[in-house]
């Protein structure tokens, strides 16, 4: 069911927590919403800032995965061409 | 965001019928999860069509399996918001989504299914997830 529609009217992802990869090595994790001409918008989004020490990414997703999601901000809009990936929290783990 | 009762009214009873108390009150809470033994398993309910589509059915699978927990209660997300954070209060370090699924045993959380592990998969996939659990960490239970 993987990409199943759950919320008809709306993008395949809509309500799916994702994982997105930034150029700037960022990572969210965050339910995603929608996607629109300025980006892809998050809701209750955790986020991680290699370079500000948040540790290795890898940890932060296995963090994510047992704790579940740390909402830091309740909204973020990520524009698409800062956008490297879009993938689900569980198949991100699965990689 | 508060829904309309009567629009809820059939989830809570959908969740009722498969087997799982609700607990829409800070004290229903208390006296349902304060010093408990055994196993128990905590449903978050909410609104949202994972809940609908995934959870509740997956729920009602996992509840006919052979070993399942000695208690199953459930709160409302978005409605009894007191019940279910003090619900949540139970649950230590792990952060609140909805639906989820918390179990139990002698009151500390051994296994917690978010919401992120619900969405997009089939009750079939969710509830083998559940019994899996269920046998490694209730089965004790059982042979008592």
């Amino acid at each position: 069911m993987s990409g199943h529609v759950f919320h008809p009217g709306h993008e395949p992802l809509h309500g799916i927590t994702v994982v997105v990869e930034c150029v700037d090595r960022r990572t969210m994790v965050g339910r995603f919403h929608h996607t629109d001409q300025r980006g892809v918008h998050l809701l209750d989004v955790a986020m991680h800032r290699p370079d500000d020490g948040d540790g290795p990414r890898e940890a932060f997703l296995e963090r994510t995965q047992k704790f579940g999601v740390k909402a830091e901000h309740p909204h973020v809009l990520v524009p698409e061409h800062e956008v490297v990936s879009v993938t689900p929290l569980r198949e991100a783990l699965q990689q | 965001m508060m829904y309309d009762p009567q629009l809820v009214a059939p989830m809570r009873e959908e969740t009722v019928q498969l087997g799982a108390k609700e607990l829409r009150t800070v004290a229903e809470v208390d006296q349902a999860l304060a010093n408990q033994s055994g196993t128990t398993l905590v449903f978050v309910n909410s609104v949202c069509g994972c809940a609908a589509g995934m959870a509740r059915p997956a729920l009602r699978l996992a509840l006919k399996h052979a070993v399942t927990p000695q208690a199953v209660y459930s709160v409302f997300a978005g409605q009894d918001t007191d019940a279910t954070a003090r619900a949540r209060s139970y649950f230590g370090e792990y952060q609140p989504s909805s639906p989820s699924m918390a179990l139990l045993r002698d009151g500390e959380v051994v296994y917690i299914m978010h919401r992120h592990m619900i969405e997009g998969r089939s009750p079939e996939e969710i509830a083998r997830d559940l019994t899996a659990e269920f046998e490694k960490h209730c089965a004790a239970q059982v042979e008592d």
